[in-house]
C-alpha cells in the first residue's frame, strides 16, 4: 500500500511540476464550452431570399411585402427571370427563392389557381426544409387573410415544449457539450501516460518495483480524477452563470455522475495507453476513439432516434451518450436516480470493464 | 552517406529525408493502419449517423375520447412514417412517465368528447407535448404532427360538408410548388460525407505533423538534424511532403467510397477539387508544424492539436450551419480553414460550382497557406538558432 502511495506522490509531482500543461488541462474545457455554447445552434433565422417576379402587379407586391415584413427573410435580390438564380445559389448568396408565374395577380382575380414556385437550397436538408416551411407559412397566412373562409371543421393544435419551453439552443447543447469536452480531455490525460514510460524506458523501473499492475493503473488514474473533477465544477458553474442553463434536479447527484463519467473516460485513456507501444499510435487511437464518435454518436447534435438501428445499438458503447442523457435528465427534466439508474449503471459497468481490461492487458506485458 | 550529402543537389537531399519519413511510417504497421483504415471505417459508419431526418419518432397517445374520430387521428399519425405509437393510455400519468424516461418524444392528448365537440361547434383542440430536450428535432416533430392533424381536419370536413361551391369562394388559390435544389432526395449523406471527409483529412494531417516533430524534439534526434547541412526549407519540405501525399490519398480513397457506397454526387470538376485540397492541406499541415514549434513534448503537442481541431470541427459548419451562429461567431469562423474548405467541397460536389464560384474561399485558403507556412518556418528557425 505504501508503494502505491509513493507512486501516487510521484504522479502528483509530475503533474504539478509541468504548470503549463496543468493550466491547459483545467482551462481547456472552460474555454471550449463557452465557444461551442455560443456557436452550436441549429435555429434557422435570417434566411437569404431571392424573388423572381417577371410581371409585378398589386398582388405580387403585396405578397413580397409580407416576406419582407416577416422578420425571417432578408431579400437579397429581386430578379425579372430565373436565369440569374443559379450562380446566386452556387455561391451561397441566396438560400431560398420564390418565383411568381407571369400573370400571377390576374389569374387569382379570375378565380384560377396561380402558381408560386419555391426553390430551396437543400444541400443541407434540415435547413432546406425549414426554409420551405417558412415560405409556406407566409403564403398560408396571406391566403387565409385574403379568403376568410367560413369555419369548416378545424382541429386546433395546442403545442407545448416540455423541459425547454423557449427551445433555447443553449439549454439543449450545453449539457451535451459538457459531456463532449470532459470526455475528450479526460481520455487524453491518461492516453499517453504509460506509453510515454514505455518509449522513454522508465516503465522497466516501475515493473521491477513491488507494485501490482492494478496499483500502477490506479496510481496513474487517481491524480487526474482530481483535475477532472475541478473541470466538472468549473464547466457546471459556467453552464449556470454564462448560459443560464437550469439545474432542476440535484446538484450533488450531477457532480457524482460527472465524477463517474470522468472515471470512464480516464479508464478508456489508460486502456489505450496499456495496449499501444508508441505515443504516435496512442494519440491516433485516442483521437479516433473520442473525437468523431463522441461528437456524432452521443446524440448531442444528431438525434439518436434518426439513426439506423445498428448505429443506435453501437451508440451504447459510447460513454458520452449515457452522460448526455444523465446531464439533460438532471438539468432540464429534474429527474433523479429513480429514473436515471440504467444510465448510471451503464457508466459504472464501463468504468469497471475498462479498468479491468487495462490492468489485464498491462499484466500480460509483464511476462 | 553523411559525408556525401553536401554534394547532392537541393531536390535530392530533400527527397532522401522525405524517404526516411516515408519509411518511418510504412515500417510501423499500426500507424499505417490508423492513417488509412480508421478514417475509412469512420467515414463508412459515421456518415449514417449524421442525420436530422425524422422517422419513427416514438409518441404516446392519451385518448380520453375513444371515438372513431380520435382513433382515425392516431392512425393517420402512425401511417405517416414519421411517428411510431409507443404506448397509449387514458390517463396522463403513464405518458408523463414515458416522457421522463425518454421513451416517448411527444405526447398527444385528445380530450373527452372530442368527436362530439367537433360535430357540434366545428372546432376543438388536441394537445401536443413535445420533449424539447431532443434538440432541433422537437420543432420538426411538432410541425409534422400539426400538418398531419390539419390535413385530417380537412378530410373530416370534406366528409361532413361536401361542398359544391368550393372553387368559386374568394377567387383562386395560390398553389405553392416546392423544389429542393442540389439534393432533391434530401439525403443527408450527400451533405455529410464531404464534411466528414474534411474532418478526417484535417485530423490526420495536423496531428501527424505536430506529433512528428515534437517526437524528434523529445528524443533529441532533432539536434542531429540541426547539425547537418540541411536547410530549413529542405527540412520543412521533407517533413511535410509525405504526409501531404498521404492525406491527399486518404481524400481520394474517401471520395471513392463516398461515390460508390453513398452515391455522393460529383457535379463539378475533380481537378479543381484536388487542387483546392492540395492548398488546403498545406494549411492543415503548416498548422501542425506551427504547433510542434511551440511545444516540447508529444503530450503537449496532442493537447494543443486537439484543442484547435475541436474548435475547427465544431465551429466550421460541418455539423451545424454557420448561418445559425451568432454574428460574432460567424466573423470569427472566417479564420477557420475548415469552414472554407467545407464550402469548397460541398460547392464543387453538390452544386457543381466552378472556379469563379469558389474564388472567395479558395483565395482565403491560399492566403492562409502562405501565412501559416511563413509563420511556422520563422518560428522553427528561432528554435534551432
Amino acid at each position: 500500500m505504501s508503494a502505491l502511495l509513493g507512486l501516487l506522490r510521484k504522479e502528483v509531482y509530475h503533474i504539478l511540476r509541468d504548470r503549463r500543461t496543468l493550466t491547459v488541462l483545467v482551462l481547456l474545457p472552460v474555454v471550449q464550452v463557452v465557444l461551442f455554447g455560443y456557436s452550436i445552434r441549429t435555429d434557422v433565422t435570417d434566411v437569404r431570399l431571392a424573388i423572381v417576379d417577371p410581371h409585378p402587379d398589386a398582388t405580387t407586391l403585396a405578397l413580397r411585402d409580407r416576406f419582407m415584413a416577416s422578420g425571417v427573410f432578408r431579400v437579397i435580390a429581386v430578379l425579372p427571370s430565373e436565369r440569374a438564380l443559379d450562380p446566386l445559389f452556387r455561391t451561397d448568396t441566396v438560400q431560398v427563392a420564390i418565383e411568381f408565374e407571369p400573370s400571377f395577380g390576374e389569374r387569382l382575380a379570375r378565380g384560377e389557381a396561380a402558381q408560386l414556385l419555391v426553390i430551396s437550397d437543400a444541400s443541407e436538408p434540415n435547413s432546406g426544409t425549414a426554409r420551405q416551411s417558412y415560405v409556406a407559412a407566409v403564403v398560408q397566412q396571406y391566403e387565409s387573410e385574403r379568403t376568410r373562409t367560413r369555419g369548416g371543421i378545424r382541429i386546433v393544435t395546442e403545442a407545448r415544449s416540455r423541459f425547454n419551453p423557449t427551445r433555447a439552443s443553449t439549454n439543449l447543447f450545453v449539457p451535451g457539450l459538457m459531456a463532449l469536452v470532459l470526455n475528450i480531455i479526460s481520455a487524453l490525460m491518461t492516453a499517453l501516460s504509460l506509453t510515454r514510460e514505455k518509449e522513454t524506458g522508465t516503465l522497466e523501473a516501475l515493473l521491477v518495483s513491488p507494485l501490482r499492475p492494478w496499483q500502477i493503473i490506479v496510481g496513474k488514474v487517481a491524480p487526474y480524477l482530481a483535475i477532472g473533477f475541478v473541470s466538472v465544477l468549473l464547466v457546471l458553474a459556467e453552464a449556470k452563470l454564462v448560459f443560464h442553463v437550469p439545474v432542476r434536479g440535484s446538484v450533488t447527484l450531477l457532480l457524482a455522475e460527472g465524477l463517474l463519467f470522468i472515471l470512464v473516460a480516464l479508464a478508456l485513456g489508460i486502456l489505450i495507453s496499456a495496449r499501444t507501444s508508441s505515443q504516435r499510435v496512442a494519440m491516433m487511437a485516442a483521437m479516433m476513439a473520442t473525437m468523431l464518435p463522441t461528437q456524432i454518436l452521443s446524440g448531442f447534435i444528431f438525434p439518436l432516434e434518426s439513426m439506423p438501428r445498428a448505429l443506435q445499438w453501437l451508440s451504447n458503447v459510447v460513454p458520452a451518450k449515457w452522460f448526455v442523457l444523465i446531464a439533460r435528465g438532471i438539468m432540464l427534466k429534474g429527474v433523479g436516480l429513480s429514473v436515471l439508474w440504467p444510465q448510471t449503471l451503464a457508466l459504472a459497468a464501463m468504468a469497471l470493464v475498462l479498468m479491468v481490461a487495462a490492468s489485464r492487458s498491462f499484466s500480460a506485458r509483464l511476462q | 552517406m553523411r559525408a556525401r550529402l553536401p554534394d547532392l543537389p537541393f531536390i535530392r537531399r530533400t527527397l532522401v529525408l522525405a524517404r526516411a519519413e516515408v519509411l518511418h511510417v510504412v515500417r510501423d504497421r499500426a500507424t499505417l493502419v490508423q492513417i488509412i483504415m480508421l478514417p475509412l471505417v469512420q467515414l463508412l459508419v459515421l456518415s449514417n449517423a449524421t442525420t436530422f431526418a425524422i422517422r419513427q419518432t416514438p409518441i404516446w397517445v392519451v385518448d380520453q375520447d375513444r371515438s372513431s374520430v380520435s382513433r382515425g387521428l392516431v392512425s393517420r399519425l402512425g401511417a405517416s412514417g414519421y411517428f411510431r405509437v409507443e404506448g397509449a393510455s387514458t390517463s396522463p400519468e403513464p405518458a408523463n412517465d414515458a416522457m421522463l424516461r425518454g421513451r416517448a418524444t411527444m405526447v398527444l392528448t385528445i380530450p373527452a368528447d372530442f368527436a362530439r365537440e367537433l360535430v357540434r361547434s366545428g372546432s376543438d383542440a388536441v394537445h401536443l407535448d413535445v420533449n424539447a430536450e431532443k434538440g432541433s428535432a422537437a420543432g420538426v416533430v411538432q410541425s409534422y404532427a400539426a400538418q398531419i392533424i390539419a390535413s385530417y381536419a380537412r378530410e373530416l370536413d370534406a366528409e361532413l360538408h361536401p361542398r359544391v361551391d368550393a372553387p368559386r369562394r374568394g377567387g383562386g388559390r395560390i398553389e405553392t410548388v416546392m423544389r429542393a435544389w442540389f439534393n432533391p432526395t434530401l439525403d443527408y449523406k450527400h451533405f455529410m460525407v464531404p464534411g466528414i471527409l474534411v474532418a478526417l483529412v484535417t485530423m490526420i494531417g495536423t496531428l501527424v505533423t505536430a506529433q512528428n516533430i515534437a517526437r524528434e524534439k523529445e528524443m533529441g534526434t532533432i539536434e542531429q538534424l540541426n547539425v547537418t547541412p540541411i536547410t530549413k526549407a529542405q527540412f520543412i519540405t521533407a517533413k511535410l511532403l509525405p504526409f501531404w501525399v498521404l492525406a491527399l490519398f486518404d481524400l481520394a480513397l474517401g471520395l471513392l467510397v463516398g461515390k460508390l457506397v453513398f452515391g455522393v454526387p460529383v457535379r463539378g470538376s475533380l481537378l479543381l477539387l484536388f487542387a483546392s485540397a492540395g492548398i488546403y492541406l498545406v494549411v492543415a499541415l503548416a498548422i501542425g508544424l506551427w504547433i510542434s514549434t511551440m511545444v516540447e513534448t508529444q503530450q503537449q503537442a496532442m493537447f494543443v492539436t486537439f484543442f484547435l481541431l475541436m474548435i475547427y470541427l465544431l465551429m466550421g459548419g460541418l455539423f451545424t450551419p454557420v448561418d445559425s451562429m451568432p454574428r460574432w461567431v460567424q466573423l470569427l469562423s472566417e479564420l477557420n480553414p475548415i469552414r472554407h474548405f467545407a464550402a469548397i467541397m460541398r460547392g464543387i460536389l453538390m452544386k457543381g460550382a466552378g472556379l469563379a464560384e469558389i474564388a472567395r474561399p479558395l483565395g482565403i485558403l491560399t492566403l492562409y497557406a502562405a501565412a501559416m507556412l511563413t509563420l511556422a518556418i520563422r518560428r522553427y528557425r528561432k528554435q534551432t538558432a
